[in-house]
This record gives structure tokens, sequence and C-alpha cells, in this order.
């Protein structure tokens, strides 16, 4: 039980990093390999303005500031590129990453910092289901469901949200309806900026920020993305849970150090055995450029 | 025959510049000069299969880190508690295994060199095999993201393994003698000897390199950067290619790391490490992907500078930098005629244009 | 309404209009008619700036639409129904219609956007049926209706559609050459490309014929189908183009 919900607020963390993938992937085709970043960088913002003000404040500037790096990112290094090739855009972000991770380690040095528990501290602990867990993971696991459902809120309800589906699903339909596809890519990148940093910030207490705690969760979130069909944001909810608690389990049989292994080698599995991910439709998945 | 000039310029390079760091008394250059040349290797292999065969590679770093752990766990004097004394005795007689001094002068068994580099090699070239053949089936993302995670589960293993000594790694890894008067080791004398041991080994992976891309394998190489497809349709085997290269370029890192343990004394998990590969792979965007003599150069350059430590703590930055603007203003690499002349056209109209 | 001189454009090095020059006005029904690889949909792909002019000049009202993007064309008041019917196949119908309208829903708010999705649905009943049914599982006929409808909602001056009859059944070609009739009995201004020359002809006021990016023989819709050339070359009366025939 306990490993359960262990693997559970992991795993939530894992699709809120999947989803954001699947954000900018759908507008623009392009894998984000900076989106762990923006998580490290919603934590590390919020420490930061946490010492000045209360925080709630703090977290909500630390999502504005992050969404405006994503903008910043948008605006610099993707608007102005026409037709990139895939393996480009996959050289380009990872460089942004490492440019971003490289800043915020002479900014913030390599100190593991976290934000303050948001309700009691490390010692306060409720009891569900006969397990005592603490009340961050009820936290985590709602302001991840709180983005899941006002996602689909915004892409079913509102115009803006219909714009930017209509722009993934048919870019130059898209276009012909008077929708500005560039301005959709640019909403998209803030979208998933500003969700990466407040997952950021909801499990800093927990798991602790560092400067360069980025690229594992963009690998086990990409490794979700995948599995459940890459753009497939119902499929990578189930996906990143699972895999949260697989990894929850693997760390009961083997030793700590593994833990990444185990998700990567998984990854590799999905990758070999079944690209299109466990829900994606295999003609769906073809239809897509890898 | 223009190939045999460049090489020549090369080799004749390679002397130049030992003798101008001797003339002006800064010898200790060439250990640097060593070690970059260890990592040309990977960058050679690299833009082989990056340039060359269009295949990204995220994980390059674990085949030089590889080659060098095979060196290291076999040349530290793991044998002789290991085993008992009479699997050892056989393995002595064998001539598998030789008594020696462990670098504390105690008694070692190690591991002779003549045995130890085809097993780096041939551990290199099984990995690339068995991971090769699904892996390079995919692509774009897909394959970047495979590799890296490839890269990072074999950093992991490194790092979480006693016989790899775990955060620590192997230190105190012996010279090995590879020939009587040839010994790869950090000792000041050797120094000369290692410099252009080191830069023969470039020199043939170059010769090798050179002469895959302009054979026939080669051509099928280049049409499969092209188009996939197209390749195929005019019955170019591309997995096989793929694959062959995925290998070879495997390989050469391999022995780049096999021999880099020998002459530093030791090696660690960072060299497996996400970011050992992501500079790999930015030395080989910034040379120009398919363009053996700018990655080569580049490579030697900037590894040369990181090593000199010009670059501080920023050293990470630098390589990020360089791919992101490499990326989004010269893609083809800095190497490009056009590139060198819209950099020429900028700097003449730069006083004019405001 | 619409003046187009010396068009050129093209895809990268490659010119496929060669200096095209026509004009559409207020209350007609123009045709294009052509071969295979004329130069048509480009020509109404350069219109709508989807693809970029090299030379030339697009007046719409007086206005130049050569350096505007997609986006600003549509809101100028000229809209494109694509070949290939183009719907956003994951999603619903009624989602298509509002997103047809995107550029006025800021300005003229929801119940002007519902209001429009009525009268569509006057035109196209069967668009009401299927109301809340993913684009992508219409039939053919279905989504060139629903493909139209999308373009009429945003209110367009000029509507242009691109190849309407492809892919469908005669019978239901039949049908959308009825719709395109009404439309035009309603006031709206069409510009028609079509392979299908004999029923274009059958609606149009006026017609070019196009062949390899140039116009090569213009008149009325009754003018041309007169021509001898064009009943051999379109009409199914002989095979052999135009510019063969003129020597």
């Amino acid at each position: 039980m306990q490993y359960l919900l262990s693997g559970i607020t992991t795993g939530s963390i894992y699709a809120i990093v999947a989803i954001g993938f699947n954000i900018i992937y759908n507008t623009t085709g392009i894998i984000n390999f900076a989106q762990g970043e923006f998580l490290m960088l919603g934590g590390m913002i919020s420490i930061s303005l946490c010492s000045v003000m209360p925080l709630p404040l703090a977290i909500a500037l630390a999502v504005a500031v992050t969404a405006a790096v994503g903008y910043c990112i948008e605006l610099l290094f993707v608007r102005w590129i026409h037709n990139p090739t895939v393996l480009r855009m996959v050289v380009m972000t990872i460089g942004i990453s490492i440019l971003i991770r490289e800043i915020a380690l002479h900014v913030w040095d390599e100190k593991v910092r976290s934000l303050p528990y948001f309700t009691g501290n490390e010692v306060t602990s409720v009891s569900i289901l006969g397990a005592r867990i603490s009340p961050q993971i009820l936290w985590v696991l709602g302001t991840c469901a709180l983005i899941v459902v006002l996602l689909n809120l915004f892409y079913g309800r509102t115009l803006l949200g219909k714009a930017m589906r209509a722009c993934s699903a048919n870019r130059m339909a898209a276009s012909l309806c008077g929708i500005n596809a560039g301005r959709m890519v640019t909403v998209s990148f803030m979208l998933s900026a500003a969700i990466g940093a407040l997952a950021g910030c909801v499990i800093s207490p927990m798991t602790q920020t560092q400067y360069d705690c980025g690229t594992s969760l963009a690998i086990k979130g990409f490794t979700a993305a995948i599995f459940g069909g890459l753009g497939s944001s119902s499929g990578a909810v189930i996906a990143g849970l699972l895999i949260g608690v697989i990894e929850a389990v693997s760390i009961s049989v083997l030793p700590l150090a593994y833990k990444d292994a185990v998700t990567l080698t998984l990854l590799l599995l999905i990758l070999v055995v079944r690209p299109s991910g466990l829900f994606g439709s295999r003609e769906a998945g073809a239809l897509k450029e890898f | 025959m223009k190939r045999f000039v460049a090489i020549g310029a090369l080799a004749a390079a390679v002397i130049a510049l030992h003798l101008l760091f001797a003339a002006a008394g800064a010898e200790y250059l060439l250990v640097q000069l060593t070690m970059a040349a260890y990592y040309a290797l990977v960058v050679i292999g690299l833009c082989l299969l990056m340039g060359y065969a269009g295949q990204i590679s995220l994980g390059h770093a674990a085949f030089f880190a590889l080659g060098g752990y095979t060196a290291a766990v076999l040349s530290t004097n793991s044998f002789t508690q290991l085993m008992g004394a009479p699997a050892l005795e056989r393995l002595v007689h064998w001539g598998l295994v030789t008594a020696g001094t462990d670098a504390y002068g105690a008694a070692a068994h190690q591991v002779p060199v003549w045995l130890s580099l085809p097993l780096a090699v041939a551990a290199a070239a099984a990995v690339a095999l068995v991971i090769g053949i699904p892996v390079l089936k995919l692509k774009g993302h897909y394959l970047a993201m495979a590799t890296l995670g490839f890269g990072t589960i074999l950093y992991r293993i490194f790092l979480g393994t006693r016989l790899f000594g775990e955060a620590d790694g192997i230190s105190s890894v012996r010279p090995c003698a590879l020939l009587p008067g040839l010994t790869i080791g950090g000792d000041t004398a050797l120094r000369t000897q290692n410099y252009y041991f080191a830069w023969a080994l470039v020199l043939l992976a170059m010769v090798l390199s050179l002469n895959i891309v302009s054979s026939r394998a080669g051509r099928a190489l280049r049409s499969i950067h092209g188009s996939e497809e197209a390749a195929a349709a005019m019955g170019v085997n591309t997995a096989r290619y793929k694959l062959y290269v995925f290998i070879l370029s495997a390989v050469f890192a391999a022995v780049g790391g096999f021999f880099m343990t020998h002459f530093n004394g030791g090696i660690g998990p960072a060299e497996a490490g996400i970011m050992k590969s992501v500079r790999y792979v930015a030395i080989v965007a910034v040379g120009g992907m398919a363009n053996l003599w700018g990655s080569l150069l580049i490579g030697v350059l900037l590894n040369f500078l990181s090593l000199r430590g010009i670059f501080g703590s920023y050293d990470d930055a630098v390589f990020g930098a360089l791919l992101v603007f490499i990326m989004a203003l010269a893609p083809d690499g800095i190497l490009r005629r056009e590139f060198l002349h819209r950099i020429m056209r900028v700097r003449i109209r730069w006083p004019f244009s405001k | 309404m619409l003046r187009i001189r010396n068009l050129e454009s093209g895809y990268g090095s490659l010119r496929v209009l060669k200096g095209i020059s026509l004009h559409v006005n207020s209350g007609e029904i123009v045709t294009i008619i052509g071969a295979n690889g004329a130069g048509k949909t480009t020509l109404l792909e350069t219109i709508a700036g989807v693809v970029a002019a090299s030379s030339g000049e697009i007046l719409f009202d007086g206005r130049d639409l050569v350096t505007l993007s997609p986006e600003r064309i549509v809101a100028a008041g000229c809209s494109l129904v694509p070949e290939g019917r183009q719907v956003f196949a994951p999603m619903t119908v009624r989602e298509n219609l509002v997103l047809g309208a995107y550029i006025r829903s800021g300005r003229e708010g929801k119940a002007a956007v519902a209001e429009d999705i009525d009268a569509i649905h006057r035109h196209f009943p069967i668009l009401k049926e299927r109301d809340g049914q993913l684009a992508g599982t219409l039939s053919g006929g279905e989504q060139q209706m629903l493909a139209i409808g999308r373009a009429l909602m945003a209110r367009p001056r000029l509507i242009m559609l691109d190849e309407p009859s492809m892919g469908l059944a005669p019978i239901i070609v039949r049908g959308i050459f009825e719709i395109i009739g009404r439309l035009r009995a309603e006031g709206n201004t069409i510009l028609l490309v079509e392979q299908n020359a004999m029923a274009s002809l059958g609606i149009a006021d006026r017609g070019y014929v196009m062949e390899t990016g140039q116009i090569v023989l213009e008149g009325t819709a009754r003018e041309l189908m007169e021509n001898h050339d064009v009943q051999r070359a379109y009409l199914g009366k002989e095979y052999r183009s135009i510019g063969e025939g003129r020597g």
C-alpha cells in the first residue's frame, strides 16, 4: 500500500511532465527535451520567492515566470525556424535544457533545496486506508488531478483550446479558418512551461529541487508520453501512474541505484516493441513523423 | 589522392605541434592533446553515424566508458582475490593472466593488453549489436530518446555497481605495455610516445572512416541520410549499413576509452554521463554533421580548451550554447562556405549598417 | 471584387504560376477549369496566402493580399475551402463550425455564432443530425458540406472552392453543385476550381481555362462551353490540349 501510494505520487508527476510534452508536441511536432527544466525552474523560483512572500503568491509568481521563460524559448529558438528537421530540433532543445540548467547552477548553486510543506511538516501524516501518508502527497495528487481536469476543460470548452486542437489536427486548415497557428505554438509553450512549473512546486517539499533534477524527470515523463501514445493526454495519465508504481515496486526488489535503469529499460522495450504506445493505435502512430 | 594529402597534412600538423610545444617549453600541453585525441576517436565514429548515416546517438559516451571500464576492471588487481590459486595458475599458464604488481607494489594478476583490448572492443561491439538491432529501427525523437535512455542505463549501472567502483570509479589503473618501448601511461617520461600513439590511432581512424565514406557502403550511407526509403528502394540494405556504422563507432569510442583509462590511470562514471554524450553530439554538430575533418578539428580544439580548463565552471554551458546557436544559425556547421561567406558579409556590412 | 495581375508563385525553385491575370466581380460564380497539374490549386492557395507569391498583385476590394498571412486574408473576407476538404477530423462537427467563425467570435460573441450555425444547419440539414459526431467519421460528401459550412461561418465575401466534387459519387456531386448554386442565389461571390468542367461551367457566369500555369482562354461560361477546343479538351468530346488546338 505504501509503495502503491508513493508510486502513484511520483507517477502523477510523470504524467504531468508527459502532458507537458504532449502540449508542445501536438501543436509543433517537436519533443521539447527541456521540459524537465520547467519543473526545476518552477521549484527553484518559488523557493527563492518564498522567503520574501507568502507561499501561494510565490508559487503563482514562479509559474508566471516559468511561463515567460517558455515564451522566450519559443520566441528565440522556435518561431523563426521554418521546416526544421527532427534531428535539428532534438539537438536544439537539448542545448536549451543544458543552458537553463547551467544558468540555474550559477544562480542557485549546487545545493539541494526544497519548499516548505504546504500543510504541516515532514513528520505530519494523515491516515488513509490504513496507510500513514504525508499530506503533501494529497497536495500533489490533488494538483495533478486539477491540472488534468482544467486542461480538459480548456481544450474541450474554450475557443482558444479548440483552436489549439484544430492546429494540431490540421495546421493548414486551421490557418484557413483564420487561426494564427504561430500564436497557438506560443500559447502551447507557455502553457506547457506553466504546468511544468506548478508540478515542480508541489513536488519540491518531497523530492527536493536541485539544478539538475530536470533531466531524469524529463526522461521519465517522456517514457510516460510514449507509453501512453504520443499526443494522448489520458494515455499519459495512465502511463505515468503505471510507471510510478513500477518504479516504486522495483525499489523494493532491486537496489535504489538501479531505479532509473529499470524505467529506462522499460522505455527501450516500449520503443522497440510498440512505439505507438499502449493506447495509441498503430495507424495513428504511423501517421506521425517519428 | 586528395585524401592522402589531407592525411599527410594531419600527420605533419601532429609533428609540427609537438615541435612547436617542445620549442616553447610547453610540452605539458601534449597531455591534453593526447586526451583530446582519444576523445576525437569518439567524435570521428559519431560523425560517421550522425553525419553519414543520419542516426543520432545520445549515448555514445557509454561506449567510451565501456572501453574504459573494461580496461580498468581487467587491469586492476581483482584477479588475485577473485579466483582460487589453481585456477589462477592455469590462467597464468595459458598466458591469459600475467603476474605483476599493482600500483601500490603488491602482487597482482592482470589480464594482458593483447587480451583486454580485444575484450573491450568485443564488449562494445556486442552491446552495440544488441542495442543497435532494435533501436536503429526508430527515427527522430524516438531514436534520440532511446539512445539517451541506453546511455543513462549504462551510466546508472557504472554508478551503482561495486565492480565498477560506484560513484568513485576505478583509479590506480596501471600503465599498459603495448609493445617493447611503447607503454600507455601518464608518466612524464612517456609523454611523447603516448602523444604519437594517440594521434596514430586518430590517423588510422580517419583513414578508415574516409575510406568508408567514399566506398560503395559510404555512398549507401549518404543515401540513407538523404532518404532511407529511396535508398531502400534502390536495393541498399539500409538497416545493415546503419548497424555496421553504429558498431564501428562504438568500437572507435571503446578503443578511445580503453587507452584513455590506461593513460589517465583511472575512470569515473562521469565519462558515461549524458553531458559527455551531448558534448560529442555538439562537437559533431559544430563540425558540420557530415564533415569528418570539421568534426575532428572542432573536437580536438574544444576538448583541448575544455581540458585546459579555459571555460572554467561554464564548461557545460559552453557546449550547451554551442548546440543551440549552431542549430539555430548554421545547422550545417560553421565550416561551410555559405556560412563563412555570410559571416564575412555581416562583418563587411557592419560599420555601414546603421 | 478580386483582381489578379501577373501573379507568379511556386514551391521553392519550381515556378508553378507563370503570370496569371483574372478578375471576379461581386455576385458572380467564376470557374477555373484545367487538367491535373495546371496550377489551379496553387492559384487558390496563393490567393489564400498558403503559398507565397513571388510577384504580381492580388487586389481584393482594392487591398493587396500578397503580403498578408492566411489568417489576415480570412479576416479580410476571403475564404478557401481547400482541396480534399481538410476538416478537423478528431473534432466534432459543431466544433468545426465554431472554429470556422474563429475570427468573428471575439467581436460578435457566442450568440451570433450560434445563429450562424443554425443558418448552416438550414443549408445542410445533415450537419445538424451529425452535430456531435467526429468530423473524421463523416462520409466524403458530408465532409465536403462541413468544409463549405465551416468556410461560410467566417462570413466571407468571396468563397473559393477547390475541387469540391473530388472523390464523390455523381449523385453527391450534383447535390454539392446545387448548394453552390444556392449560395450564389443568396448573393455570395464564388471562385470555383474544378476538373469537372461540364458541371462547373453549367452553373458559372464566366470561366478561365488554365494550362501549365497560364490562362489560355477566358470567356463567359456559355462561350467556353461552345468553344471547340474546350469541348475537345475538357468536355470529353476529344482529347487534345487547347494549346495544340491553336497550333
